[in-house]
């Protein structure tokens, strides 16, 4: 099987870095971004760690890469993204970013603090040049300010005048009496402006060599330092180890992957003339799980993952998913025409997929959708496909093949004549009646119910049994993914225990109920349709061991099956309740009565004498993920394991029932999605079909009127009824599903990676 | 209006989606997704085929037949038989 079918083997491995070389491996490792770092040190403080002090660095130089970006985000310029591969700096380097850095913020600062001093002076002219020529002639300036003239004698006036003034924040200046003078002054201020605008320039054309300097510098610097700063990050948690000169880190790495680790600690520590090395640690702790995709598979896992993280080397139900997802999804969709765009959309976003505007799109709507093009992809498609068999394209129904029922066969033996026919607006077609019903339709639904009154009655009752056929198949098989658990971990007897009275259970009462819908399909005829067996009041009568005389029986001796299955269902309750409990107490019991003889071996054999870090544990295959061990064993408490036990007998019997009814949202979310779609079509493109008798007349209202329905069926039918469909499809896959197997109480290996800062 | 035979479609969505699950997973080359693709073609073979299934197996005895209006009844008579 392909990998996705449970997660990767994940192993904990010790690696031992020598001093010199430990940055340079970490600075490889994140490269690689292959192992995730154990926090060796989480018992000690982010300030006592020993790399504080460049962490602390790097931080500082990230605060003057922020202030420079600012600036040049208010010069309105755009800062490039870094190109080629950065490697993060060796230490040693650091301090040369750090001054260049130091020394272009520091120049930034000084031209900006000129450049802002210089502009107010000049504004200062102007307004004063503006005021001395209100004198003259009005200038074609916006007037936003009022200019007063104020004449005053006296110097006592004037500081009060000048107090007035600063209170409402106006700017005073002289006006000379003479209009030569003040012809004067106004010369003077041109020039003494002129100069200043000619500085001016020369100030910001300054300003710009520097901010190119600092287009230059810092997306590569900002990337280093980023980079500089997540390996000190990491090496903060490593443990130190004085005696051997080292730095030792623990890392979960897949199993895979480890020939690749081992290789690039050999080449990143060969340069400096050291040797790292890593090898593999036993554990008891539950490692992450790693399930590797690609960028189809990516969005379904996804969907599984935002349930919960699967345990270590549980099933992953997500390669089921990508089709039993979509399938859903259709079978609350379907449509052929609405199937159809929701293709066409998802394939347009398949094709454009590598093109670097599709790629670079900041619109968080339209990520969420192109991330899941190949969701909607598999939505679509199989929308169509059950939109031909639901036989509705745009709620219209297509006669690919013609129908099966006859009218002109019914017509002519009822006798329905034209006067009848005029008499009676609505008469039933009776299959009774021969040459009426010629079989039935080769693909999907017959077309001749789209032109019915009592359309719904049929369709109804095929939706809904429809619904319990999926269901219970869809739960069937997720009760036996959970055999691939069982046996993986070791806990075969949950097999007879568990899986065989589940599966009793459920398919003796629902898989029951399947096999009277098909029977009742299959063998109840139209001939004696008037007595057809009711299912429901059978099903009722099942459980409650009562008879009703109305209701014909489908089958001969059927109330004797029903008992027994009945009994047999209600038998399986206490083996599901109380089978692995009293199995695993007897197991207990059995090991506690051998373990005083065993007792001496075990400490003699010493193996629990490591000496690193927080290893201390068995390995061996039946360890691989949580069988019980000699260590658990004796904490084995029975009421718990009852009680446990208990709640999942109680989940999974009342969750048979539930489930099962819960399926029925297939059967609700179709008929609403038809419905919306006919009345659509109905009150606009019928309308608009119906007016007019003159050809041009309906051709020139058909075009708003398609516009209406277009963006109609896009908003409420494709955006909406979609939207509601894929929130069903999802529950019924985390709950309905899921919940037969699936316990998601894992997580995910995230690998100390850059892969974050160099996309 | 036509006859239609319930043995034939039935012969031929078998082995349609018989040779799309059994017999593909045959066909699938080697490579590191052959699990998945496999996985795809088995769950698409079993979900399409329950579906016609059930769709065919609803309207093989049908208990009652459309309602229809008058003009319905008209137009479908003359017009399509």
């Amino acid at each position: 099987m392909g990998s996705m079918f449970r997660s990767e083997e994940v192993a904990l491995v010790q690696l031992f870095l020598p001093t010199a070389a430990a940055y340079t491996c970490v600075s490889r490792l994140g490269e690689l971004g292959l192992v995730e770092f154990r926090d060796l040190n989480a018992s000690v403080s982010a300030f006592q760690r020993r790399f504080v002090v460049d962490v602390r660095r790097c931080e500082e130089l990230e605060k003057t890469f922020t202030f420079l970006q600012e600036e040049v985000r208010r010069a309105g310029l755009v800062l490039p993204p870094p190109k080629g591969r950065l490697p993060a700096p060796p230490p040693r380097d650091l301090l040369r970013i750090q001054e260049e850095t130091e020394r272009l913020a520091q120049e930034l600062r000084d031209v900006r603090g000129n450049q802002q001093a210089l502009r107010a002076q000049l504004h200062q002219l102007q307004l004063h040049a503006a005021v001395l020529r209100q004198g003259h002639e009005p200038q074609g300036e916006p007037a936003t300010w009022m200019t007063f003239l104020i004449s005053y004698w006296g110097e006592q006036i004037g500081q009060k005048i000048r107090k007035i003034t600063d209170c409402f924040h106006c700017h005073v200046f002289p006006f000379l009496q003479q209009e030569e003078a003040r012809l004067g002054a106004l010369q003077q201020l041109q020039q003494q402006s002129q100069e200043l605008q000619e500085v001016l320039g020369e100030t910001e054309r300054f300003l710009s060599q520097v901010l190119g300097r600092v287009l230059q510098l810092l997306p590569p610097g900002q990337v280093q330092v980023h980079k500089m700063k997540a390996v000190y990050l990491a090496l903060n948690q490593c443990s130190v180890s004085t005696t051997h000169k080292c730095l030792i880190a623990e890392a979960w790495c897949s199993v895979r992957d480890l020939p690749a680790l081992q290789e690039a600690l050999r080449d990143s520590s060969m340069e400096e003339g050291v040797s790292a090395v890593a090898h593999r640690i036993p554990c008891r702790d539950m490692p992450p799980t790693l399930i590797r995709t690609n960028r189809f598979t990516a969005s379904f896992q996804g969907i599984v993952d935002a349930y919960g993280v699967g345990r270590y080397q549980e099933v992953n139900p997500a390669p089921y998913t990508i089709i039993t997802f979509p399938f859903l999804f259709a079978v609350m969709f379907g449509d052929v025409g609405h199937g159809l765009l929701m293709f066409l959309f998802a394939l347009a976003m398949v094709l454009a997929e590598n093109r670097p505007a599709v790629k670079a799109a900041q619109n968080e709507i339209w990520q969420t959708f192109f991330r899941g093009r190949y969701l909607l992809l598999l939505m679509g498609l199989f929308s169509i496909y059950t939109g031909f068999i639901y036989n509705e394209c745009f709620s219209r129904a297509t006669s690919i093949f013609p129908s099966g029922w006859s009218v002109a066969a019914m017509a002519n033996q009822s006798g329905w004549s034209d006067a009848f026919l005029a008499q009676h607006t609505m008469l039933t077609l009776d299959p009774n009646v021969t040459g009426v019903f010629l079989g039935p339709y080769p693909f999907g639904i017959d077309p001749i119910w789209s032109l019915a009154a009592n359309h719904l009655s049929f369709l109804n009752s095929f939706k809904m049994k429809m619904s319990v056929i999926l269901g219970v198949v869809h739960m069937a098989f997720g009760v036996v993914l959970g055999v691939f658990n069982h046996v993986h971990f070791g806990q075969r007897h949950r097999l007879l225990l568990e899986t065989l009275p589940e599966l009793t259970f459920l398919l003796g009462l629902f898989g029951y109920l399947v096999f009277l819908v098909i029977y009742k399909w299959l063998c109840v005829w139209a001939a004696r349709a008037a007595s057809a067996p009711s299912i429901l009041i059978h099903f009722i009568n099942m459980f409650l061991f009562s008879h009703s005389p109305s209701n014909r029986l489908l089958y001969p001796r059927q109330e004797v099956v029903q008992a027994t299955l009945v009994v047999l269902a209600l038998a399986m309750v206490p083996i599901l309740l109380l089978g692995t409990p009293l199995h695993l107490l007897h197991r207990h019991r059995r090991r506690l009565r051998r373990r005083p003889a065993d007792r001496q071996e075990e400490n003699k054999a010493g193996l629990l004498d490591l000496p690193d870090a927080s290893v201390n544990g068995w390995s061996s295959d039946e360890e691989k993920a949580g069988g019980l061990d000699d260590e658990e064993e004796a904490e084995l408490v029975p009421s718990e394991v009852l009680m446990h036990q208990a709640i999942h007998t109680i989940e999974f019997c009342l969750g048979c029932v539930s489930n099962t009814a819960s399926y029925l949202r297939l059967w609700a979310l179709s008929l609403a999605h038809a419905q919306l779609s006919e009345v659509l079509w109905a009150m606009v493109m019928r309308i608009g079909l119906g007016l007019g008798r003159e050809v041009g007349v309906a051709a020139v209202v058909l075009v708003p009127i398609f516009a209406a329905f277009a963006v109609m069926t896009v908003a409420i039918l494709l955006v909406m009824e979609g939207l509601s469909a894929f929130l069903h499809a999802l529950r019924l896959h985390w709950v309905e599903f899921q919940n037969k197997f699936y316990s998601g109480t894992g997580y995910k290996l995230s690998p100390f990676t850059f892969a974050a800062t160099d996309d | 209006m036509t006859a239609h035979s319930f043995a034939l479609p039935v012969i031929i969505f078998t082995t349609f989606w018989g040779l799309v699950g059994i017999a593909g997973p045959w066909f699938v080359p080697k490579g590191p997704n052959r699990g998945v693709i496999i996985t795809m073609l088995v769950a698409t073979a079993v979900c399409c085929y329950l579906f016609w299934l059930i769709a065919i197996l609803a309207q093989l005895n049908p208990l009652f037949g459309p309602q229809l209006k008058n003009e319905t009844i008209w137009y479908v008579r003359f017009l399509w038989e």
